[in-house]
């Protein structure tokens, strides 16, 4: 009676299927091919790249918290206020205190986590919803850091806890660096290169599992055009940077949460239990989840999150002011539902808000090299995200 | 007086999968009182939504005749025009606003979008004489009881120029003496020469106001009473209520009784909203193994709310009773720990409280029990995969694959992958709730043989459900509840259609 309809998907399905995630990357890639023809090759410069990266970290970390409150489905308005807090809380620790900084960065997450969990509180177990919640705790702890700081800027930062956001990875295989004169750190190249294998070799290896278990794949051409991108793009980045200064710290630290955060998503129950809420709490709810629970954990998460972000923004400024990370939240929000995050919750990818976040984070960088005012770059953002809002409305009613 | 007002000719509609209303013919004279009698899933609310045209003209086949001509309405405005007012059970006031503003909302008395406060205050007063309510205007729908409530549906009613008023189930959740309130000024509104229909489950009341009764069976019209002809007996109407044939609807079973799984005892819940009100009365009850045991009950007799109170405490509050397993006494005080304790909840409203509806097959197959596909908070997925695949052959999941998302099942897929997720956990005792509602025929007997295998398993099953016919021909035992209250056990040999009526009736007379 079980009707088996199993044929093997074509290219075309799969892509129709598939489409708002390819459709993310292929604008992504389209933008910033925009913008360095605009921009007249200097987006593309290693130095650019690297400050790329440096301007957007903070905005992609704080979108992998974020995405999780969205698909649980909250929002957490107050991010910007947390990294202004934690910001001036690490500068009193660090400046005024003289407090070395391999405490202040754990003691700074840790009171993160406390706020998020003060907000937690209220959304989770009150009721309240997140919304206002968090439009009080962005009020609040904007006035807190005014009252730490009292006004006034705190800065310098001791050098390595500096280095946090504007340092690099050395380069540990210098000795091995063919042509010294070109490659500034060999090192950059050689981890692309291997982790752009690893990525290969596991991909097929999944492969081969999923034939093995009788689950369907995505079509081999599919698979090989999208490796055969990632690697070339990946390639191509990791050479710029290797003829530059290397790794940023921050890409590293920023690369492993993607890692983390995108595994907790797709493979821990935590993260399955996360979208269950979100899609239907009630039903959740009634399947034996603690939703309660599950939704102070995601707030607790994100002030952590946002404090280390308030930690490397401030690192980078070398300053912590009481103005710092003003409207971050709507970019970081904004991240998360270009990258198809449904505001009505349960839906939403990592590898979506971390494309929102570069998709923002390219458009700010090339508008600002050609001189366009905050007034243009505002007038844009807005503009793109209700495209990328509208192009998935419009995919599910057609869907 | 023998004017037809209103005449129904063939009507049928069918719903994907289900034939709702088959040929159903209704006559209505003017100025009398219609019942419309049916057990719950006759027809009769959708019958009631044709003719009020939230079922438009098109969707439906048959003819509307209404004051001698056909009509086809295509919104509620149009059956409301000319004369057509439906008053829902579910009353459609907004509490917030007060009763002048309920009355006139959609409606209201202004000159160019500028409300005339002291011209609707004064007809307001009017129409609430008219009905009798002894409140001011002005006075908030949240800050009246549910009686006075539905007397302002009535006033809201008139004030549309009403000449065919349909009250669904109008006395369901009123006490006596609102009830008799109620139907003096139905009697009242006759004398003035307006037609109504009423909608209800009691009979006591139908026999006193009605002048004719038709009764609606599995969507069809059995028969039209009339009151001034002979003496209505409750039972003449229950039996045509129920009257069908037992066809070989359920699969045989041989059942194999053991100890006993779940035992129950002095269970009393207050009301989850209004917390003052006792909503359960000590309620006591058993299941055993490979047994099932169904509770019968009219819609609002608190099945599901005794249930979902036991299951983890997902209903009402303060809740005090025992509940045992095998013997053991057991906490159900969460979700969780009534889940580790063997008991699992099959919800009576699959698509709000059973699914997630945009997720996939394998997704909501598991969610109940991701420790079992995990270890250290790791998802095997492969594992998960094969669980999902196992029960998508075990229960014959029509779909394309696990990874459908179960928003685009049928009504009764969605329902076998709701029971996946419960199997998965491999409870002691299911509960099951309205476990075929809105399912088609053949789907329905799938549902009973799963049922059958599981009480074959030894599992103890514990189903509500409204459908008569499908208790009697699954229960081994089954318990009748009214107003809160067990009111009856009945062994299958003395279970029947008419003794669980005359249970219902009987306890609703005592209170």
């Amino acid at each position: 009676m079980v009707t088996e309809t199993k044929t093997t998907q074509s290219v075309g399905d799969y892509l129709r299927a598939n489409i708002r995630e390819y459709g993310l990357l292929v604008a992504l890639v389209v933008i910033m091919v925009f913008f360095q023809a605009l921009t007249g090759g200097v987006l593309f410069r290693p130095v650019n790249i690297t400050n790329l990266i440096l301007q957007n970290s903070f905005i992609v970390i704080m979108a992998l918290g974020m995405l999780l409150i969205i698909v649980a489905g909250h929002i957490d308005l107050s991010v910007g206020s947390i990294v202004a807090f934690t910001g001036g809380l690490s500068a009193i620790m660090l400046v005024k205190w003289g407090i070395h900084y391999s405490l202040v960065v754990p003691l700074c997450l840790i009171l993160g986590g406390l706020v998020g969990a003060a907000q937690g509180y209220w959304v989770a177990y009150q009721k309240i919803p997140a919304f206002i919640v968090t439009l009080a705790g962005m009020l609040v702890f904007r006035g807190l850091t005014y009252l730490i700081l009292q006004n006034r800027p705190i800065g310098p930062f001791p050098k390595d806890f500096q280095s946090l956001s504007t340092g690099f990875i050395p380069d540990f295989l210098y000795f091995l660096n063919p042509v010294p004169g070109v490659i500034t750190n060999f090192a950059a190249l050689v981890v692309v290169l291997v982790l752009v294998g690893l990525a290969i070799y596991y991909g097929l290896k999944n492969r081969k599992l999923n034939d093995k278990h009788g689950t369907e794949n995505e079509p081999f051409a599919f698979f090989a055009v999208q490796m055969g991108i990632i690697a070339v793009v990946a390639i191509f980045l990791g050479y710029q940077l290797s003829t530059y200064k290397g790794f940023p710290n921050v890409l590293v630290v920023m690369g492993l949460l993607i890692a983390l955060y995108t595994f907790i998503t797709t493979r821990s129950t935590i993260g399955r239990r996360i979208y269950a809420m979100g899609g239907n709490e009630k039903a959740a709810k009634l399947s034996g989840i603690n939703t309660e629970r599950l939704t102070f954990y995601t707030f607790v998460n994100m002030g952590v999150l946002a404090a280390l972000a308030g930690m490397i923004i401030a690192a980078r400024l070398n300053s912590a002011t009481p103005k710092a990370g003003v409207g971050f939240e709507l970019d970081v929000i904004a991240a998360c539902f270009i990258g198809g995050a449904s505001a009505s919750g349960g839906v939403g990818k990592i590898t979506g808000a971390v494309i929102g976040a570069f998709i923002m984070g390219v458009m700010n960088n090339g508008m600002s090299i050609m001189g366009l005012g905050i007034d243009y770059q505002q007038l844009v953002k807005g503009l793109v995200l209700l495209a990328a809002v509208f192009f998935d409305v419009y995919n599910k009613n057609k869907g | 007086m023998d004017k037809i007002i209103l005449e129904m000719r063939g009507i049928t509609k069918t719903f994907p999968g289900v034939k709702a209303l088959d040929n159903v013919n209704l006559k209505v004279r003017e100025g009398e009182i219609h019942a419309l009698v049916g057990e719950n899933g006759a027809g009769k609310s959708t019958l009631m939504k044709v003719l009020s045209g939230v079922y438009p003209a098109g969707s439906y086949d048959g003819e509307i005749h209404y004051d001698g001509e056909l009509r086809q309405f295509s919104t509620i405005s149009d059956s409301e025009h000319i004369g057509i007012i439906i008053i829902h059970q579910e009353l459609a006031l907004v509490p917030l606003l007060s009763i002048a503003e309920n009355i006139f909302l959609g409606n209201e008395i202004a000159t160019n979008g500028v409300i005339n406060w002291k011209e609707t205050f004064a007809r307001t007063q009017e129409l609430l004489n008219k009905v009798g309510l002894k409140e001011s205007p002005p006075t908030l729908i949240t800050d009246i009881g549910v009686g006075k409530q539905q007397l302002v549906e009535i006033a809201k009613a008139l004030s549309k120029k009403v000449r065919l008023l349909i009250l669904d189930e109008p006395t369901a959740s009123l006490n006596e003496t609102d009830s008799d309130a109620l139907l003096k000024l139905l009697m009242e509104f006759r004398k003035q020469g307006m037609t109504s229909i009423i909608i209800s489950h009691k009979l006591n009341e139908i026999k006193k106001v009605a002048d004719k009764i038709t009764i609606l069976r599995d969507g069809g019209t059995v028969e039209t009473l009339d009151c001034h002809h002979e003496d209505i007996s409750e039972d003449r109407i229950i039996k045509g209520m129920v009257g069908r044939d037992m066809e070989d609807r359920y699969p045989p079973r041989e059942p194999k009784i053991g100890e006993t799984l779940l035992e129950v005892k002095n269970w009393n819940v207050f009301h989850q909203q209004h917390r003052d009100r006792q909503f359960l009365h000590d309620i006591n009850f058993n299941v055993r193994a490979g047994e099932v045991v169904g509770i019968a009950g009219l819609m609002g007799a608190g099945r599901t709310e005794t249930a979902m109170s036991i299951f983890g405490k997902s209903w009402g509050h303060k809740i005090t009773g025992d509940v045992s397993i095998r013997g053991k006494q057991v906490d159900v005080s969460t979700i969780p720990k009534a889940i580790d304790a063997g008991l699992a909840y099959v919800t009576e409203d699959r698509k709000h409280l059973g699914l997630v509806l945009i997720d996939n097959i394998l997704h909501n197959t598991t969610l109940s029990n991701l420790e079992a596909v995990s270890s250290a908070g790791v998802i095997n997925d492969h594992e998960e995969r094969r669980v999902a695949s196992d029960y998508r052959q075990k229960l014959r999941i029509r779909s394309h694959s696990i990874y459908q998302e179960t928003i685009n099942l049928s009504g009764g897929n969605q329902q076998k992958v709701v029971l996946s997720k419960w199997l998965f956990t491999n409870p002691e005792v299911l509960i099951l709730d309205e476990p075929t509602r809105g399912i088609d025929v053949g789907a329905k007997y799938e549902i009973y043989t799963i049922i059958n295998q599981l009480a074959a398993e030894g599992k103890g099953i514990l189903m509500i459900s409204s459908e008569m016919p499908e208790l009697l021909g699954t229960c081994d035992r089954i318990y009748v509840m009214n107003e809160g209250r067990i009111v009856a056990e009945l062994s299958k040999a003395e279970a029947s259609q008419e003794s669980i009526m005359r249970a219902i009736m009987r306890s609703g007379e005592k209170h």
